[in-house]
C-alpha cells in the first residue's frame, strides 16, 4: 500500500508547492473577501427594501442563503478531498479536509439557526421537520463526524482515510437538499434562485443577494486558506525541531 | 501536482471501488427515499384528503391556500381568537376550524399548513403554519401590481418575477399602470 519513492518525493513536494502558490494570494482574497461582504451587508441590511408581506425579516435572507451555500459547497470540497486522499493519498488533501470541516460545520449551523430565526415569524414555527429543514440537519451532523473521525486515529493518515470514506458516503445528502422542496410539498418554499430561470424576487433583493453570497464565499476560501497554510507551516516547523535537535 | 494524479493499478482499483460504493450507496437511498416517498411529505392534499379519508382519530397535516372570502374570525372577549376558513388545492377544498393565534403571514391567497383531524366533514386543527411561496418583491412593486389589476393576493401567488421586475425601478411605477387610467 505504499506509494513508490518517486511518486512520494513528488507527494512530499506538493505541501511546499501549495505554500509558495497561496502565499500572495491569501491576504488579498481576505481583503477583497471581507470589502465585497461588508459592501453586500449594508446594501443588503440597510437599503434593499422590505418584503410587502414579510417586512424587514426577509433580510434574514442575506446571511441565511451564504451560509446554506457555503455549507453545501464546502460539503462538496470534502467530498472531492476524500476522493484525492482515498484514492491517491494525496497528503495535502488530507489536511484541506481537516481544515475545512470546522468552517463548514459553521455555515451549516448558521444556515439552520438563522433560519429558525426567519421560521418563528414567517411561518409561525422554530422547526418542523419537513425534507429540506431535515436534510440540513443531516448534512450539519455529517460535518461533525467527519470533523470527530478525521481526528479520531493516532495515525493521520487512517482518520484521513475513514473521514473520506464519510465524506463521499454523506455526498447522497446533497442533492436530497437540493430537490427536497421539489420531490416532496414541504413548509419550506421552493428554490427562488435557479441556474435556468430568472429570479422569483425583485432584482432590488437579488442583487444584494449576490454581493452577499460572493462576499462570504471569498471570505470563506480566505479563511480556509489561512487554517491550511497555518496547518501546514506547523508541520513543517515540527518536523525541523524533531529533525534538529537543540545542540 | 497533476503529475502525482497518474492512475496505477492499485489507484485505479481504490477509484472503482470508491465508485462502485457510491453507486450502491446512491442507488440505495433512491429506493429507499422512494419507498418512504409518501411519509417523507410534509403535509397531505384536501383533493387527498377527501379521496381518501384518514381515520378521526389520525392527526394529520392538511396544506394549500386559503380560498378568498372564506376566512371568518369571532374574538370574545373572555376566550381564544377562532377562525374558520377553506383550503383548497384547486381541486376539492376543506372547511378548517381553529382555535389559536394565526400567524402574522396568514392572509386569504396564502398557503398555509394545519395540523390536526379530519372527521369527513370538516378538519379541526390544533396548529397553523402559514407556508410563504417563493417570491420576494418590495411593497411599491406588489401595489403597482395590485393597482395595474395583474394580480390579487387573495387569490394566489403573484405572477412570474420576469414579468414585473422591471417595475422594481421607482420612477416608471407611477407611469405605468392600466388601473389608474381605468
Amino acid at each position: 500500500m505504499r506509494p513508490s519513492p518517486s511518486s512520494s518525493g513528488r507527494w512530499a513536494q506538493s505541501p511546499a508547492r501549495f505554500l509558495h502558490v497561496t502565499r500572495p494570494v491569501t491576504v488579498p482574497c481576505l481583503l477583497l473577501g471581507l470589502t465585497v461582504l461588508a459592501t453586500g451587508l449594508v446594501w443588503g441590511l440597510c437599503f434593499a427594501p422590505a418584503d410587502w408581506q414579510q417586512g424587514e425579516t426577509v433580510r434574514i435572507m442575506y446571511l441565511h442563503v451564504p451560509m446554506a451555500w457555503l455549507a453545501s459547497a464546502g460539503y462538496v470540497l470534502l467530498a472531492l478531498c476524500g476522493v484525492l486522499s482515498f484514492v491517491w493519498r494525496h497528503p495535502l488533501a488530507g489536511v484541506i479536509a481537516l481544515e475545512a470541516g470546522p468552517p463548514g460545520a459553521a455555515a451549516a449551523a448558521l444556515c439552520l439557526i438563522t433560519g429558525s430565526l426567519w421560521g418563528k415569524p414567517g411561518w409561525g414555527t422554530w422547526w418542523v421537520w419537513d425534507a429540506r429543514l431535515t436534510s440540513m440537519l443531516v448534512l450539519f451532523f455529517l460535518y461533525v463526524g467527519h470533523i470527530l473521525t478525521i481526528r479520531a486515529f493516532d495515525d493521520p493518515m487512517r482518520g484521513q482515510r475513514a473521514a473520506a470514506l464519510l465524506a463521499l458516503a454523506g455526498v447522497v445528502d446533497l442533492p436530497i437538499i437540493k430537490f427536497s422542496v421539489q420531490w416532496w410539498n414541504t413548509l419550506h418554499q421552493p428554490d427562488s434562485i435557479t441556474l435556468t430561470g430568472a429570479p422569483a424576487m425583485s432584482m432590488s433583493m437579488f442583487h444584494p443577494l449576490l454581493v452577499c453570497t460572493l462576499g462570504f464565499t471569498l471570505t470563506g476560501l480566505a479563511l480556509l486558506l489561512i487554517r491550511t497554510r497555518a496547518a501546514l507551516l506547523e508541520r513543517r516547523a515540527q518536523s525541523l525541531a524533531l529533525r534538529e535537535p537543540p545542540a | 501536482m497533476s503529475a502525482s494524479l497518474s492512475f496505477s493499478r492499485r489507484k485505479t482499483g481504490r477509484f472503482w471501488i470508491i465508485l462502485a460504493c457510491l453507486l450502491c450507496l446512491g442507488s440505495a437511498a433512491g429506493l429507499i427515499l422512494n419507498a418512504l416517498s409518501s411519509t417523507i411529505v410534509f403535509f397531505m392534499a384536501p383533493s387527498q384528503v377527501v379521496a381518501h379519508p384518514p381515520a378521526p382519530s389520525q392527526t394529520i397535516r392538511l396544506g394549500g391556500m386559503v380560498v378568498a372570502g372564506s376566512l371568518h374570525t369571532s374574538h370574545a372577549t373572555d376566550s381564544t381568537p377562532e377562525a374558520r376558513f377553506d383550503v383548497t388545492d384547486g381541486q376539492a377544498a376543506v372547511t378548517v376550524q381553529y382555535q389559536g393565534i394565526l400567524p402574522d403571514l396568514f392572509r386569504e391567497g396564502q398557503s398555509v399548513v394545519a395540523l390536526g383531524r379530519y372527521d369527513g366533514h370538516g378538519f379541526t386543527a390544533s396548529e397553523v403554519l402559514a407556508k410563504h411561496d417563493e417570491t420576494y418583491m418590495p411593497k411599491e412593486v406588489a401595489d403597482a401590481l395590485q393597482k395595474s389589476g395583474r394580480w390579487n393576493p387573495r387569490f394566489g401567488p403573484p405572477p412570474d418575477a420576469a414579468s414585473w421586475n422591471s417595475m422594481t425601478a421607482p420612477p416608471p411605477i407611477q407611469t405605468t399602470g392600466s388601473g389608474a387610467t381605468e
